[in-house]
């Protein structure tokens, strides 16, 4: 089995899918490890604010670089991040960010498409986790829906063929589907979940979904631990309305993702609670909060840091600080839980800071 | 004509006989005479055209596969109950046949008869991509552009969102549905999403007119246009073409991914949606879950000239199949709808009621809504309401009638 071995160690090399914590030693200062801070426009700077405070209030040996990535244009003109936020992000390897804005007619392309394409960012990674004392119409959902991020129907090439006809293009690749259902299948096995759902729709794109279908099929043959099961998309639409706890870890490709886990988010109770991580090919994994920038309570002291906290956790989890990341996890749950600190999104009337101090409180009570 | 599909029908049913293949079925229930046929022109000023033989319709029904066939039967039965005067001519379709002789029967069946009731027909997604799904090929050979789904909480059934009224309109027969692939070099495969303004502002008018005529007040286009900029950008550009002929009614735009989510908490802020084919088959799946599952919801294809009635979901319900456990209110629905395109209002009323006023008893859930009664013992309350109601009120006994 020495071919099996040394194939599941390259994966793991790939995906940069780490539990344990003999995981390469990145900047590390005093035993502390350094994550790139991309704060973010409009409330992104007081919740990543309110992250650090929690994280110094939890003693976490993280040390942040604060960056900004307000696009530039290079030399001939193309559209790129900043130089020392790449090489912050290419030496540090993790970054944990807050909302971008995307002025419209700015001329340069979103802001996350363009991170998402210097770092290869190719998994976004929802868990959705009900939280409990934050009541939606559904309880138990514990689910992770894992999306192909750089091909498929976003993969922007569309044209007129003529006045009045449109065609666009989804492409579908071997490698990108491999890679995808790869990742899948490491993650089921570090997070411990015992299934992984691929999401199609191969009935009407025989060929495109077909050859992802393929990939993911022949990829379960190397995880036989990890149950493997396929369904259409409108089936798994029908089903997650009605018993989300029938699903586990589901892959598919970028759109079938993108409606997907803002449909999961909503089961929880949407994107001001939901984390999001986004895994890059050479080990870079950016997490991020996936809500808007939301202008009109910029500076005021009433954002909910909850989507970025939990974001930040999964940063902990991914780099394997285990024990953080449930101490914090459930500090803020229990704040959650108790109803009395609560932001105005979660119904309540507290103030930001007000809120992020009961969550410091309950972690250092955690000590 | 006339002449030419009596000699087709004969020949059908003369082809086994003496040739004794299989596979190719036509039965023909009633006369096999068509006398002449009617031209119906309905309120949207569409002609559609369905078959009458003196006072009677004919039908074309396709069981497809899984619970259709059971479903079907219950569906005559009821109908030969409350003498609905209606015919059915049965076409059999068997799916995993490669040639594409079955379809076609199916197809031309229901060019002739204008109406249709099916069943789902299974695609397997094994085999090549030369094998079409047959659900998709009878739809675009027919042209049925529009379908329309009518999702609305039943007083008779627990789910979690209550007062959900939404009509969904999705465009049938283009977008992601255009049979388009290939690879490019291997390993690469590229799949084109067709988007047409003849087709789009088709859709979008359609979707006004049926709001205005329903007395609806919003229309929401469901796009990803930010992504898509061209192709979805044309849908949305063609809905703001044709909202602006309609002023009474309210118009706005949402993107798929926050639409899932909004549906999700708070799908009572919808009211007439429309979008492309893709994002229907989401949103679609996601309502009828919402409102209590795939049993309950029927559906809709209509053309400029042909009508298609089937469950909402288009689910062949495989696991369910043949066990007397299958839940008939969404085919029955169908059939309602079905009735009401062919003007038997009244027909279509007593069923309708009977079939709601069975979904009030709780006792008479089938599995699906956590239930244990099966689909006879629900079938045989539906027609012991239709028995109640003033269609049969003159008849001898309620029996079996022609």
């Amino acid at each position: 089995m020495a071919g099996g071995s040394a194939w599941r160690s390259t994966v793991s090399r790939v995906v940069g899918a780490l539990k344990t914590e003999t995981a390469r030693p990145r900047t590390s200062i005093r035993g502390m490890q350094t994550v790139t801070l991309i704060p973010g426009d409009g409330i992104g700077p007081e919740i990543s604010n309110a992250i650090v405070k929690i994280f110094e209030a939890a003693k976490a040996p993280i040390q942040w670089e604060e960056r900004n990535v307000t696009a530039i244009q290079g030399p001939g003109g193309k559209w790129m991040i900043p130089p020392d936020a790449k090489e912050s992000m290419d030496r540090t390897k993790i970054g944990l960010k807050g909302p971008l804005k995307t002025p419209i007619a700015a001329g340069h392309p979103s802001m996350n498409l363009l991170l998402r394409k210097t770092f290869d960012l190719y998994a976004n990674v929802r868990p959705c986790v009900s939280i409990e004392g934050y009541k939606t119409p559904y309880t138990d959902v514990n689910l992770v829906t894992i999306r192909e991020n750089t091909e498929g129907e976003y993969s922007g090439i569309e044209h007129t063929i003529v006045d009045g006809v449109v065609q666009s293009i989804k492409l579908i690749t071997e490698d990108a589907s491999r890679r995808i259902a790869e990742y899948a299948f490491e993650y089921a096995r570090n997070n411990q979940r015992t299934s992984v759902t691929a999401v199609h729709k191969a009935n009407i794109m025989r060929l495109s979904d077909g050859l992802f279908l393929r990939k993911c099929r022949e990829v379960a043959e190397q995880y036989k631990d990890v149950k493997f099961n396929e369904m259409y998309l409108d089936t798994v639409c029908l089903n997650m309305v009605q018993d989300p706890t029938q699903f586990d870890v589901l892959v598919m490709p970028n759109l079938y993702g993108d409606i997907l886990s803002d449909l999961c988010a909503g089961l929880i109770g949407g994107l001001g609670v939901t984390p999001s991580g986004n895994i890059g090919a050479n080990g870079v994994a950016i997490f991020e909060s996936v809500h808007g920038t939301a202008p009109d309570i910029a500076g005021l002291d009433m954002a909910n840091p909850t989507a970025l906290l939990l974001s930040a956790v999964m940063m902990l989890n991914h780099m394997g600080l285990h024990s953080y990341g449930k101490k914090i996890q459930a500090a803020c749950f229990d704040t959650i839980r108790e109803k009395k600190v609560l932001t105005g999104d979660l119904g309540g009337k507290s103030k930001c800071s007000e809120f992020t101090a009961a969550i410091c409180e309950k972690v250092k009570d955690a000590e | 004509m006339a002449v030419s599909n009596v000699a087709l029908s004969l020949s059908k049913v003369i082809k086994p006989l003496w040739i004794g293949s299989l596979g190719n079925t036509v039965k023909v229930l009633g006369s096999t005479f068509v006398n002449y046929r009617e031209k119906v022109t309905d309120t949207r000023e569409y002609i559609t055209h369905a078959v009458k033989h003196g006072d009677r319709h004919t039908v074309t029904l396709i069981p497809g596969g899984g619970i259709g066939p059971e479903l079907f039967n219950h569906i005559c039965d009821v109908f030969r109950y409350s003498h609905v005067p209606v015919d059915f001519e049965v076409v059999n379709v068997n799916c995993s046949s490669t040639p594409e002789d079955d379809i076609n029967d199916a197809i031309d069946a229901i060019r002739r008869n204008g109406v249709a009731l099916k069943g789902n027909l299974d695609t397997n997604h094994i085999m090549p991509p030369s094998v079409n799904s047959r659900n998709n090929l009878l739809r675009t050979s027919l042209d049925l552009y529009a379908y329309v789904m009518h999702c609305q909480s039943l007083p008779g059934v627990q789910t979690r969102h209550k007062n959900i009224d939404i009509m969904i309109i999705r465009e049938n027969t283009e977008g992601e549905y255009s049979n388009l692939e290939h690879e490019i070099v291997p390993g690469v495969v590229e799949s084109l999403k067709i988007i047409t303004r003849a087709n789009s502002l088709r859709i979008a008018d359609y979707a006004f007119r049926l709001a205005r005529e329903k007395g609806r007040r919003r229309v929401t286009a469901v796009h990803k246009a930010n992504i898509m900029k061209l192709g979805d950008g044309l849908f949305l550009q063609c809905c703001k073409e044709v909202a602006a002929g309609y002023p009474d009614i309210i118009f706005d735009d949402m993107i798929v991914d926050n639409t899932t989510m909004q549906l999700v908490s708070k799908p009572q802020q919808f009211d007439v949606m429309v979008m492309p084919n893709l994002y229907g088959n989401v949103v679609s799946n996601v309502c009828a879950g919402l409102v209590g599952g795939p049993g309950l919801v029927p559906g809709a294809n209509y053309g400029h000239e042909y009508a298609v009635f089937e469950t909402a979901t288009r689910s062949t319900g495989n696991s369910v199949a043949n066990k007397n456990i299958a839940n008939p209110t969404a085919m029955l629905l169908a059939s309602c709808m079905m009735l009401d395109h062919l003007k038997l209002y009244d027909y279509a009323n007593v069923i309708r009621n009977a079939v709601l006023t069975t979904m009030n008893e709780t006792r008479l859930h089938t599995a699906d809504l956590g239930g244990q009664a099966t689909t006879s013992e629900v079938v045989q309350f539906i027609k012991t309401m239709i028995s109640q109601g003033p269609l049969t009120a003159g008849l001898a006994g309620g029996g079996h009638g022609g």
